[in-house]
């Protein structure tokens, strides 16, 4: 368990380190975008593990209800967390990279700016609502909400489609075209940021396991005090 | 008691505690016109820039009093423990949730039926495309923040400052509803273009979470 964790931190350090070095000095400078176009390293990683935690956020949400199992609940919690973090990355480099590119920092009514906002703000929402969710229900509403949010996607989706799109169509099987060396360079990121939210979640996990554990002992000692 | 006979019997109870005490809605009214009027302080448009944004006041000023409405559905059954009660009894969860949604698609409508001449007569508002569309997406747009809001008012009921938790939970899930709704007024009203694929896409959202707030509802009621 603690050899796995150090292990998984070293392997986390020095793939981002050297993914740093390959976004900022070994890929190719963009034709027409130049050097602003790094960013895109940053931003579309972020984007891609944003969406997978949060889909395991979903179906960890739906396995609780089911199974009823806290690890289940404790997952789904950790992941959301992660999740809003990558995903507020993923809204802070967007605008700075279409500043100069769009001459705008926001265009609203874009597919996928407002989806991603929307995803961002479901989120929070869910977040706050188990901060604010009292006594043992939490995990239940939460599940709940979490499968609310989580369906809102696609009609949020839907909905903004109608719109015209300004963002750049996916890199990946959305028929654009890629350098080869950019898309070795996208792919390091991705496995990099990948193993900093394992990393995150990781720690995330074990301080919410203490953290329950310390509860239920102060609740144990105070019904032993009452008792008396 | 069957299905319908429960749904029945919670509506009329609903409709009749408010026609008597009237809190829901006068607090309701008493919103909207007030939104209604700061409004019209904030912008003083022309009859043609009216046109354009009409539909996105109307629908923010219809979502603020609706909130105004939810927060109260919920808050009446907790008195003298009547939701307990409930819980305990043999009656199944979704004719109560049906019930309490639609008691508050009726009140929202009625204040809606009272709020557009008031918009009609500050904003100067004509349809320029066929009118009778309102009429369908007033119906689907309503239900929607309903059905979510009744929903997301029972979750609300298990947190700290619950009044403050619903819009934070229904606001962000709302927001394809509420372009939906916005986008197909303003379709009508300037006549520019068809508002049919926003109303399909309102009805894909209430049909959507309609099933989803039913098949849950028994798990929010019963989470103990």
């Amino acid at each position: 368990m603690r050899r796995g964790f150090t292990l998984l931190a070293l392997a986390t350090a020095l793939l981002l380190s050297f993914a740093l070095y390959e976004a900022l000095i070994a890929a190719p400078t963009e034709q027409t975008m130049g050097d602003v176009q790094r960013i895109f390293y940053y931003h579309v990683p972020s984007a891609w593990t944003a969406f997978v935690l949060f889909l395991i956020n979903f179906v960890s949400s739906i396995v609780y209800l089911i199974r009823r199992n806290p690890k289940a609940d404790i997952l789904a919690l950790v992941s959301a967390e992660v999740g809003v973090v990558f995903c507020t990355v993923v809204i802070v480099t967007g605008p700075i990279w279409a500043r100069p590119v769009w001459g705008i920092w926001w265009a609203p009514g874009d597919i996928r700016l407002t989806t991603t906002l929307v995803l961002w703000l479901i989120y929070i929402s869910y977040l706050i609502l188990r901060r604010m969710s009292t006594g043992g229900r939490t995990p239940v509403i939460a599940a709940v909400v979490a499968i609310f949010g989580a369906l809102d996607v696609p009609l949020v989706y839907f909905s903004i489609w109608f719109f015209r799109t300004q963002h750049p169509s996916p890199v990946i099987g959305g028929g654009g075209s890629l350098d080869p060396r950019m898309a070795h360079v996208l792919l390091i990121n991705w496995a990099a940021f990948l193993c900093l939210a394992w990393l995150l979640s990781w720690v995330r996990c074990e301080l919410e396991v203490a953290t329950r554990r310390v509860d239920e002992a102060q609740a144990l000692e105070s019904l032993r005090e009452s008792s008396r | 008691m069957s299905f319908f006979a429960i749904t029945r019997a919670t509506l009329a109870k609903d409709i009749r505690l408010e026609w008597r005490s009237k809190d829901a809605i006068n607090a309701m009214l008493f919103f909207g016109l007030l939104v209604v009027v700061i409004f019209s302080f904030a912008f003083d448009p022309t009859a043609e820039e009216s046109r354009r944004i009409a539909g996105g006041l109307i629908w923010v000023a219809f979502l603020f009093a609706a909130v105004v409405a939810l927060n109260q559905t919920w808050a009446r059954e907790l008195r003298n423990q009547v939701l307990d009660a409930y819980r305990v009894s043999p009656a199944a969860a979704n004719p109560l949730f049906l019930a309490k949604a639609l008691g508050n698609f009726i009140f929202v409508c009625v204040l809606e039926a009272l709020m557009t001449p008031l918009f009609i007569a500050f904003y100067k508002l004509r349809a320029l495309g066929p009118a009778w569309e309102l009429a369908p997406i007033a119906l689907l747009g309503t239900w929607a923040l309903v059905i979510n809001g009744t929903f997301f008012a029972a979750i609300s009921l298990r947190t700290r400052s619950r009044e403050i938790m619903l819009p934070l939970l229904l606001f962000p899930i709302s927001i394809p509803a509420l372009l939906g709704m916005v986008n197909a007024t303003t379709a009508v009203l300037s006549g520019e273009e068809s508002a049919w694929f926003w109303i399909a896409l309102l009805l894909a959202y209430d049909v959507v979470f309609t099933t989803v707030s039913l098949l849950l509802f028994e798990l929010v009621l019963e989470a103990e």
